[in-house]
């Protein structure tokens, strides 16, 4: 999730893995892609050579990208997003 | 930092860390997430110890930035114990740590309870467990 800022932060190892927030291994339900993450995952740690090494899981997340992107959201704004809406708010007013 | 991982998987004790806020319902307290609500730029920087053999009735989710029902409902697609656990029988890793990592993602931007008790804790309880590689999935 996020490879970018993974590497922006200098993980020593990186599995890219573009699925939406806290769903890092996969759907839930779906042994089969959960594996899948896990194993690229240890073959990264187990095998990678170098500082920076990066490998990018093959899948995308089956839902349309608007469609996921709604879903992972709390049905709540978080305290700090809830106060930079009400801080835009006031700069507005 | 960067480490060469010099054991061969298949001989290696691996652990995950999770950051989707997960604990044990029976004995843990959750993230504070009050305290959270009425600093909104701070974020409970404390760990918990998660037994390898816990399932979606024994754990809970606290974690404000972030729908958490799907991991509430399957653990596995943030902290995959269970999956992992499978692997060592089949020798593609040497064993399955007993305890993983789970931590509250969101954190103050200076994390220096991150660096002074959090980190060394943690690193402190995987050499109790002697994992030899960690696995963070970041929530």
């Amino acid at each position: 999730m996020m490879p970018a800022v993974a590497e922006e932060r200098r993980a020593p190892r990186v599995v890219g893995v573009e699925f939406p927030f806290g769903h890092a291994f996969g759907p839930p339900g779906d042994k089969i892609t959960q594996r899948r993450v896990l194993e690229l995952a240890l073959r990264v740690l187990g095998g990678a050579a170098s500082f920076g090494t990066r490998v990018d899981f093959d899948l995308e997340w089956p839902v349309p990208e608007r469609e996921a992107y709604r879903a992972w959201q709390p049905a709540e704004p978080s305290p700090i997003v809830r106060k930079l809406i009400e801080a835009r708010r006031g700069s507005n007013a | 930092m960067w480490a060469p991982f010099e054991k061969r998987l298949s001989e290696a004790k691996i652990a995950l860390l999770t950051s989707a806020g997960v604990f044990m319902r029976d004995g843990q307290q959750a993230f504070d997430v009050e305290r959270e609500q009425s600093h909104p730029e701070w974020g409970d920087p404390s760990w918990r110890a998660i037994p390898a053999g816990a399932g979606p009735e024994d754990i809970g989710v606290t974690h404000l930035h972030i729908n958490t029902a799907d991991i509430q409902a399957d653990p596995e697609v943030a902290l995959p114990s269970h999956l992992l656990a499978q692997l060592a029988p089949e020798g593609v890793i040497g064993a399955a740590a007993e305890k993983h990592i789970a931590v509250m993602g969101y954190q103050d931007r200076h994390l220096n309870d991150w660096r002074e008790k959090t980190a060394p804790e943690i690193v402190a309880a995987l050499r109790d467990e002697r994992a030899d590689g960690l696995i963070l999935a970041p929530a």
